[in-house]
């Protein structure tokens, strides 16, 4: 959406020039103070984190398959055998299920999504988009990362310790108290706690990175409203940062102090109260759903614009929407909390802040319709990814405005219907937007370019996957199938197999895109400088592909007459 | 607001050596009000056991046959996309609000955006469409995408607000209480208008249920009887973590929160057998814990009632010393609705 006047160039000449000059192995990449170095090590740990968490996923969906217990009691055997246990009973086998739940939505939402989508996405481009040399904080940026591999290693190893009936934490990613606390003996919870306040402060100190970056590192020219929509999209979502994760760590601080030292802020025989915990968490939990999207948001506008040869229709629009679903994602938090016996007033309230939501979420999607009418649409594999994400985002969307209302939530809440809504905008929509990302980046960070033929084939295989694995959650969840649960009453299983087998296409989609991945990276056709055209405005695509070690020693300088 | 503030307060407190005395103070007033309904939830299932051998020769009334249910209806049918059939006017209300107005809403905005974005995608690809058009404003568009789904909210506002208010109705005085409490992992049910003390109820084996005729997951030993016909509240609470009370085909799901009553009334329109599960997750047998509701014409409830040793409303007042006078008293009259 910018331009820029042509007295910079990345294209170094000069011999030995510092720009190119890499340190050695361990210093370049454990003491790393490069954004893009990180950045790259952030979408590794994602991808790693993400094949963990699907896994999970796929126990999941192998249980589910059928009624009855089929696969849990041996893995729970499996799991006590490495730990030198005796056999599990029945009920360690079920808490062995609520471990895998709490540890695949924990993995999915810290370790994956947003390392994928803040972490590695918004290091490697932001900086770049606002034509800055690095970020504000190069060492903090290392720490924010390093953090996260103690926070992983501490999730992962609670799975190996008592927490309750069985071994690993098994309170679902809200860890809601008093199962959290009085429920869960043994140190798994503990642990799970520590993981999150280890990567909630990685986070924050991301988030301070980010907004001093972008507040302060723009190049001459680039003013705020000429910022690309990704920019806009990671400096919302670092004040949701900010003002979201402290609330989580005094919610869970308070958790591990009722835990460990007798305090009762959540338990109500000390005059505490359970639901004070929901309260808080929620305050953080509902931002953090956009922190997870908003950056999809910005990838996809990219896209959106670049493919269509056309600027992204009613930018100001587009970058205050997203301000607007930040600000008022905060006022919302207790649609999460509708049945826990709330008043009415406070129920309609929420009902009614909740829908408001639909509003700045609407802009977006027919601005980004907008944005294709008119333009001259190539329909290359990231192009395919993003519009497949508006399609999908829509559906995720409209049944959030199902749930927003209150008295209609009552049947629905905490059923399939909404783990169906809540993936259709996560799994589908910050998903596709992570993959219509990886592709439109791929050549920029690898110098490579991807396989056309796979990428697409990727997309149809997956979208048709994913589509299968989450639609019939609707209907699970319309009939009264409770979140959850390792078993259901034979009535549910058609849909669950249905699911199953949609999982099982997903997971031969994910083989193909691991295939693209590794031939590209080994193989693929040398990618110029900008390999998709007119169209791409923003300034990465003025480096090369990959970008010098360090960009812009001479800052760019943004055209005045550049218009959105 | 208040209560969240005096916790947070309270907290504070307990942290603040100085001042201690107060926050102690404050937080045993608390413990003594609180501890009293859990001492009794924690020796209510012991004793409900003790109630029901001790009251057989007491009941002179037979309890109404356990009633079978009827397949489909109180339970999700296989491969059903929609939501139960409801019992409930509430039920009926929300059913509307969901079926009548919100899906055919929300059907109609994705079928809007996908035609739009194919219709686009057909229309501007670029072998058709080789030059951009540079257009990148259009105030009165944007202005009419942001009005119009404002509106349409409104619309939608207007009956689920009306909704939650008749969720919320309290229930008249007449109505029959019961004291639901959500155990780690089952549910027990106290009758405290009727005198019928704590009874457990737990999910029936898959032997069990196939040999009673229920669907397994969903059928209980003891059922959760209340009669057709009259309002109901429900007052429900945890005991150890926080469960939920749900029921879909009655339009009802309510957490079962410690240390705190949540009340929920309806009335249920038809005789029937409805089902629910636990919907908090509660720890390892969360998903074994199910709800199961016998809703009996109101003279069959009556002679349950009896049968338990429990008195009907209205019976002799004195009937509290006398479990033993009132209940061959009361049968005649129940005997009669019949």
């Amino acid at each position: 959406m910018t331009t820029i006047t042509a007295d910079h160039h990345s294209d170094h000449t000069h011999d030995h020039h510092d720009a190119d000059h890499k340190p050695a192995f361990f210093q370049r990449w454990f003491m790393s103070t490069n954004h893009k170095d990180i950045g790259t090590l952030y979408l590794i740990f994602a991808i790693f984190a993400g094949v963990v968490g699907g896994a999970i996923s796929g126990l999941m969906r192998a249980e589910l398959a059928q009624p009855g217990i089929q696969y849990l009691q041996g893995w729970a055997n499996i799991q006590h055998a490495m730990l030198g246990a005796e056999p599990a009973s029945l009920d360690q086998a079920y808490h062995l299920w609520n471990a895998l739940i709490t540890a695949h939505g924990l993995i999915m939402v810290f370790f994956m999504v947003m390392p994928a989508i803040i972490g590695g996405f918004g290091n490697w481009f932001v900086p770049i988009m606002i034509g800055a040399p690095d970020m504000a904080f190069p060492r903090m940026n290392n720490i924010s990362f390093w953090l996260l591999i103690p926070a992983f290693a501490l999730l992962l190893g609670s799975a190996f310790v008592p927490g309750g009936t069985g071994y690993g934490a098994g309170t679902g990613w809200t860890v809601y108290a008093p199962l959290s606390t009085s429920g869960s003996a043994g140190p798994a919870v503990d642990m799970a706690i520590l993981s999150l306040h280890i990567a909630g402060a990685g986070s924050i100190l991301g988030a301070v990175n980010f907004i001093t970056t972008i507040l302060n590192m723009r190049a001459p020219g680039m003013t705020l409203h000429k910022m690309p929509l990704f920019v806009w999209s990671v400096l919302v979502t670092a004040f949701l940062l900010l003002l979201a994760l402290p609330v989580l760590a005094a919610a869970i601080t308070m958790l591990l102090t009722d835990r460990n030292f007798g305090t009762t802020f959540y338990d109500a025989s000390g005059g505490g109260d359970p639901e004070l915990y929901q309260h808080l968490f929620w305050f953080f939990g509902h931002p953090e759903v956009y922190i997870m999207i908003l950056p999809g948001f910005g990838i996809v506008s990219q896209i959106i614009s670049t493919f269509s040869k056309k600027p992204v229709f009613g930018y100001l629009g587009m970058a205050y929407a997203m301000v607007a679903i930040g600000v008022v994602g905060f006022v919302v938090w207790a649609h999460h909390m509708f049945t826990t016996g709330m008043s009415v007033n406070v129920k309609m309230y929420f009902t009614a802040a909740t829908m408001v939501i639909a509003v700045p979420t609407g802009i977006k999607i027919f601005s980004w319709i907008a944005t294709i009418w008119g333009g001259s649409i190539s329909y290359k594999t990231p192009m395919v990814w993003a519009l497949g994400f508006i399609f999908l985002f829509t559906v995720g969307g409209v049944t959030g405005v199902v749930l927003a209302n209150g008295g209609v939530d009552d049947v629905l809440h905490d059923t399939y219907y909404v783990v169906a809504h809540f993936h259709y905008v996560l799994s589908l929509g910050a998903v596709f937007s992570l993959f219509a990302g990886f592709y439109y980046w791929f050549p920029k960070m690898s110098g490579r370019m991807y396989n056309e033929f796979l990428g697409q084939l990727h997309f149809w295989v997956f979208f048709v996957g994913v589509n299968m694995l989450f639609f019939p959650m609707h209907f699970l969840g319309l009939s009264g199938m409770p979140r959850r649960y390792p078993d259901y009453p034979a009535a549910f299983e058609k849909w669950n197999s249905v699911a199953t087998h949609g999982y099982e296409i997903m997971a031969v989609g994910m083989v193909i895109f691991f295939i693209n991945v590794f031939w590209s990276l080994a193989a693929g056709k040398k990618a110029v400088g900008n390999p998709w055209g007119e169209g791409a405005t923003t300034l990465e695509w003025t480096l090369s592909s990959p970008p010098p070690f360090h960009q812009f020693e001479t800052l760019p300088v943004i055209d005045d007459a550049a218009h959105h | 607001m208040n209560k969240v503030k005096s916790l947070v307060l309270a907290g504070l407190l307990a942290f603040a050596p100085s001042i201690a005395m107060n926050g102690q103070a404050l937080a045993q007033d608390n413990v003594a009000a609180a501890a009293a309904p859990a001492a009794d939830n924690a020796a209510a299932p012991a004793d409900s056991a003790a109630n029901a051998t001790e009251a057989a020769p007491v009941a002179k009334v037979a309890a109404p046959p356990r009633m079978k249910p009827t397949e489909g209806i109180g339970m999700p049918k296989p491969g059903e996309v929609t939501l139960q059939e409801q019992f409930t006017s509430t039920g009926h209300t929300a059913r509307w609000l969901h079926d009548k107005m919100l899906l055919p809403l929300i059907f109609a905005i994705s079928i809007l955006v996908l035609a739009l974005m194919l219709y686009a995608m057909w229309k501007f690809r670029a072998s058709a469409n080789p030059i951009p058009s540079k257009t990148s404003h259009n105030t009165l568009i944007e202005v009419v995408w942001t009005v119009l789904p404002v509106l349409i909210l409104l619309v939608v506002a207007v009956p689920s607000i009306g909704l939650l208010a008749d969720q919320y109705k309290p229930a008249p005085k007449d109505a029959l209480t019961v004291k639901v409490t959500g155990y780690q992992w089952y549910w027990g049910y106290e009758y405290p208008d009727a005198g019928i003390p704590e009874f457990v109820s737990n999910m029936l084996t898959e032997e069990q249920a196939n040999a009673s005729g229920e669907p397994h997951q969903l059928a209980a030993d003891n059922r959760l009887v209340l009669p057709v016909g009259r309002p109901i509240k429900l007052i429900i609470t945890g005991a150890d973590v926080i469960h939920s009370f749900a029921v879909p085909s009655l339009w009802v799901k309510m957490d079962a929160v410690p240390g705190r009553l949540n009340e929920k009334s309806f009335t249920i329109e038809k005789p029937g057998v409805y089902y629910g599960q636990c919907s908090e997750l509660c720890g390892a047998r969360h998903g074994f814990m199910p709800i199961a509701i016998e809703a009996l014409p109101p003279a069959q409830f009556d002679q349950w009632v009896l049968s338990q040793g429990g008195k009907l409303p209205g019976a002799a007042p004195a009937a509290a010393e006398t479990a033993q006078a009132a209940a061959p008293a009361a049968a005649p009259v129940a005997d009669a609705k019949l």
